[in-house]
């Protein structure tokens, strides 16, 4: 309340139009389960009701507590709310905001039941809805699992609504009229005699009034906004340079720091002679930082020049020497001392082949890097009363914990700051960068530094994409696919991301089947069982996470089995799926890519389907073979969102989820000789560039169920179908990633 | 040394092998070039010298002879160069982090060939890597741009 009152003072002194700190509305529809985190950072005569919109005199902010990785989720997000505020995108700033767990994602965990997307049985819905209690109690503001647009489709637009309701108020107590007869328009509301006060005039006002415990929203056929393609507030400032990203963050009297961390991943460091490096120019201090070290200097090249000059005697890590042992430590999962999860058992599988011919398939994933254009980094300033930490992540909460753990602040003097992230794919969840920043900042207390990594510590010292196997044993008769057992062991990327985060996340990995398991096939005897093996390297979120490998295992199955049959591919996937909206994306997909139709010689078609956080996706590629060399010509993919927010981000998304996805089927590859990791750079783990780049054409289909997200679920079909096109030119069947162990691709 | 960036003369005490790109950056404070792998691999810090597209990440800054320009340098959020627009036109950035690398090499691409086919394109942009795959909007956006510098002149 004495906030409050400072502000109506100032404002009764500068004038009803300024308001001179702020005033902050928002609102989510369940209970308030935490304090209004934008309180903790507002200047003394401001206030803040709740955590979305702000308002002062300058004009509304609204807060879009997701990371923008590039997926323009700072877009949509904040669409919803001036969608129900009324108005205009351009009128107004968008910031990702602070860290705080009442920007939790609840959303994130609703996917990790243990039924398919597809079941909407009460049971089904009703453990998803229970899955927001512990999502309220941990508390974690994350970015991930596509989950953005369906966390926010509510929370968001209700925030815009119940600040509209309150600035009604306001203005029909200003002007002693119902509130009935008044309207909003473009961030004014509207008198019936068409006076207009601006929001910006009713802040302070509105920020008294309590908002309606449940605002109505509008229905969808009044949506101005939602629905349609916006031009994305980031793109002017990232196509001028003028866009902040971590590595941008300047401050005064900063000094930049690199480090050099242990090949062998997790190993010890014995000792080091920094020597030469102390008397390199620009260097202002050499030390050991956990397992490496840490170089601080005047200018970032200085510090890597540096840092690469010091000699150092690692220790061993705690893994096989080599990928081959690795992959033989994955092979040797499949045991029951190691069975993680049995998702899956319709029929009985093994009675079902015991009268069959059997169709046997062994299928490998590599261990791949997240690669974002954007090399770590991350800026740390502890001064004595606060920790500011400025970093691109996709997990402020946990950066708030890791920095209380580390320096020994309360989480209300831990300030996290979240530019723009280049490049995310979930490598920007990971602890590992934000942590060796905090520990400098720490011992450099009240110097602003500035951590950046190398492209080379970045590609060495990622936490992978975990590499897997998986074992098909698939019947068919009568043109159909009578049964499927598939059996998949990889690293656990729960078990290594959650525990690097002090958490221990028991039950079964979902990641291990995610992508195989829960597919809406319909086959009568159809078992996929997942088998951890032992945590090697460091293992996370890659974009897609599991259904980046198992898509590939249980397409390629579905296509190894048509093939059995004499069925074509996309016959078989029909006659096998009854999930409607799925059918229809590959009824779209063999429509647009004219299926079936007479190709110039050389050239095929390979179709694969997967439906991934909840987004049935279907893709058809063309490519041209000749002599062992393939050109990916055209992908056409078929997407259901359930409901388009913005079609042409959705479209851009999917196209990134394709060459993101390309990249990794035609060269992704981690590899490990005498413990350390080979690739180091670009030349070494390449994208896609644009001469290889393929056309993609991408319809967007809204039979589904409910509102999806659509970071990932472009990525999953396209290594299958790319497999199954150079299967379908070749005869060669390549169930090994990547594909140019076989083929080239030019 | 002396270095003209943008227009603007600045004095830098550094060491004369200091890529380009670390002078821009974190002595001059001009971050519009970004760092993205150090080795001429991935186009993130291409600028201009003279007028010709270099890997600054990768080039001595006491080598360089002539004006710098960078993508602050072509235009502003209130007036953009043609590439700029047909970009924002096309909607072309999603992370953005190598944008201001690909504009450059655009814009770079199109003074010396107002016309470029796709294949001229393919040779000239297939250095700049885009992770997020950007490269359907980038291939439209420079046709485009073509277009509308042949109809500005």
């Amino acid at each position: 309340m004495g906030k409050l009152a400072t502000v109506t003072r100032r404002t009764l002194l500068v004038g009803s139009a300024a308001v001179a700190g702020g005033v902050a509305f928002g609102y989510w529809q369940y209970r308030r389960p935490y304090a209004n985190p934008l309180l903790k950072q507002l200047d003394d005569g401001q206030v803040a009701l709740t955590p979305y919109v702000r308002i002062d005199a300058a004009g509304i902010t609204v807060i879009t507590p997701r990371a923008e990785m590039g997926q323009g989720v700072h877009t949509t997000l904040a669409a919803m709310v001036a969608e129900e505020l009324d108005v205009e995108l351009e009128d107004i700033t968008v910031e990702h905001g602070p860290a705080s767990k009442a920007y939790y994602n609840a959303a994130l965990l609703e996917e990790g039941v243990p039924y398919p997307a597809t079941d909407h049985s009460a049971a089904a819905e009703r453990m998803r809805s229970v899955m927001g209690v512990p999502a309220k109690f941990l508390g974690m503001q994350v970015t991930g699992g596509s989950s953005s647009i369906p966390d926010g489709i509510d929370k968001m637009r209700l925030a815009g609504a119940a600040a509209r309701e309150v600035l009604v108020t306001a203005a029909a107590e200003r002007w002693g009229l119902a509130r009935a007869d008044l309207d909003t328009a473009r961030g004014s509301v509207v008198s019936p005699s068409g006076d207009r006060l601006a929001y910006t005039e009713l802040a302070v006002a509105a920020a008294g009034i309590e908002p309606p415990a449940a605002p109505p929203l509008k229905p969808e056929s009044k949506w101005r906004l939602l629905g349609r393609s916006l031009p994305r507030v980031d793109m002017i400032s990232k196509c001028t340079g003028t866009a902040e990203f971590g590595i941008d963050v300047e401050r005064p009297n900063m000094l930049y720091a690199t480090v050099r961390m242990n090949p062998y991943l997790g190993g010890p460091i014995n000792r080091f002679d920094a020597t030469k490096a102390n008397a390199m120019p620009g260097v202002q201090d050499v030390f050991a930082i956990d397992n490496g070290i840490a170089v601080i200097a005047t200018n970032t090249w200085y510090a890597i020049k540096a840092a690469r000059a010091v000699d150092v005697d690692w220790g061993a890590g705690d893994y096989p020497a080599t990928t081959e042992a690795m992959f033989d430590a994955i092979a040797a999962s499949f045991n029951a001392d190691n069975l993680d999860s049995q998702l899956r058992d319709d029929g009985d599988v093994d009675r079902a082949l015991a009268e069959a011919d059997v169709v046997e398939a062994e299928y490998r994933a590599p261990f791949l890097a997240h690669a974002a254009m954007e090399p770590m980094n991350a800026t740390v300033h502890v001064t004595d009363r606060r920790i500011d930490i400025w970093a691109g992540n996709q997990f402020p909460t946990q950066v708030v914990k890791e920095a209380t753990r580390l320096s020994g602040f309360d989480e209300d003097a831990v300030f996290v700051h979240t530019p723009y992230l280049g490049g995310g794919f979930g490598r920007r969840a990971e602890m590992d960068f934000i942590k060796q920043a905090i520990k400098i900042g720490l011992a450099k207390r009240g110097t602003p530094i500035k951590l950046t990594w190398s492209r080379e510590e970045d590609m060495t010292h990622d936490a992978y994409r975990p590499a897997a196997i998986a074992r098909l044993r698939g019947a068919v008769a009568d043109g159909r696919i009578v049964a499927l057992g598939l059996d998949a062991a990889a690293l656990s990327v729960s078990e290594s991301q959650f525990g690097r985060y002090g958490m221990d996340l028991p039950g079964p990995d979902n990641s291990i089947v995610a992508g195989a398991w829960d597919q809406p096939y319909a086959i009568d005897n159809y078992r996929v069982t997942g088998y951890r093996a032992p945590a090697m390297l460091p293992v996370s979120s890659w974009r897609s996470v599991g259904a980046s490998q198992n898509g590939f295992f249980h397409e390629s199955a579905i296509d190894e089995l048509a093939h059995a049959a004499g069925v074509d591919p996309i016959d078989m996937r029909l006659a096998m799926i009854e999930h409607s909206p799925s059918r229809r994306v590959i009824e779209a997909v063999a429509r647009r890519s004219r299926w079936g139709e007479r190709r110039p010689p050389g050239h095929a078609l390979g179709v694969a389907f997967v439906l991934s956080f909840g987004v049935p996706t279907a893709q058809v590629i063309e490519i041209a073979v000749s002599e062992r060399q393939v050109r990916v010509l055209h992908v056409w993919a078929a997407v259901d969102v359930g409901r388009a927010l913005d079609p042409r981000n959705i479209e851009a998304q999917v196209q990134s989820g394709i060459n993101f996805g390309l990249s990794a089927a035609m060269s992704g590859e981690i590899t490990v000789v005498d413990g350390r990791v080979q690739q180091t750079n670009f030349h070494q783990y390449d994208g896609i560039r644009l001469m290889h780049a393929p056309q993609i054409d991408v319809d967007i289909l809204e039979n589904g169920e409910k509102i999806r997200g659509i970071g990932e679920p472009g990525l999953p079909p396209v290594a299958p179908a790319l497999a199954n096109a150079i299967f379908a030119a070749t005869g060669e069947r390549v169930r090994e990633l990547p594909l140019n162990k076989r083929f080239r691709f030019s | 040394m002396q270095l003209t960036v943008n227009g603007t003369s600045h004095e830098v005490d550094v060491e004369g092998d200091m890529p380009l790109l670390w002078v821009l950056r974190d002595e001059l404070g001009i971050t519009g070039p970004k760092f993205g792998c150090g080795m001429a691999l991935c186009g993130a810090c291409t600028v201009h010298i003279d007028g010709k597209p270099v890997r600054s990440c990768s080039y001595p800054v006491q080598a360089v002879r002539g004006n710098v320009t960078t993508i602050e340098g072509i235009g502003t959020p209130s007036a953009m160069s043609a590439v700029q627009q047909a970009w924002v036109k096309h909607q072309v950035a999603q992370c953005g982090y190598c944008q201001p690398g690909q504009i450059m090499a655009a814009t770079a691409l199109l003074q010396a060939n107002p016309a470029p086919s796709d294949r001229d394109i393919d040779a000239a942009m297939s250095g700049n890597l885009c992770r997020c795959g950007t490269y359907p909007r980038i291939r439209a956006a420079i046709h485009d741009a073509a277009a509308q510098l042949v109809e500005d002149d």
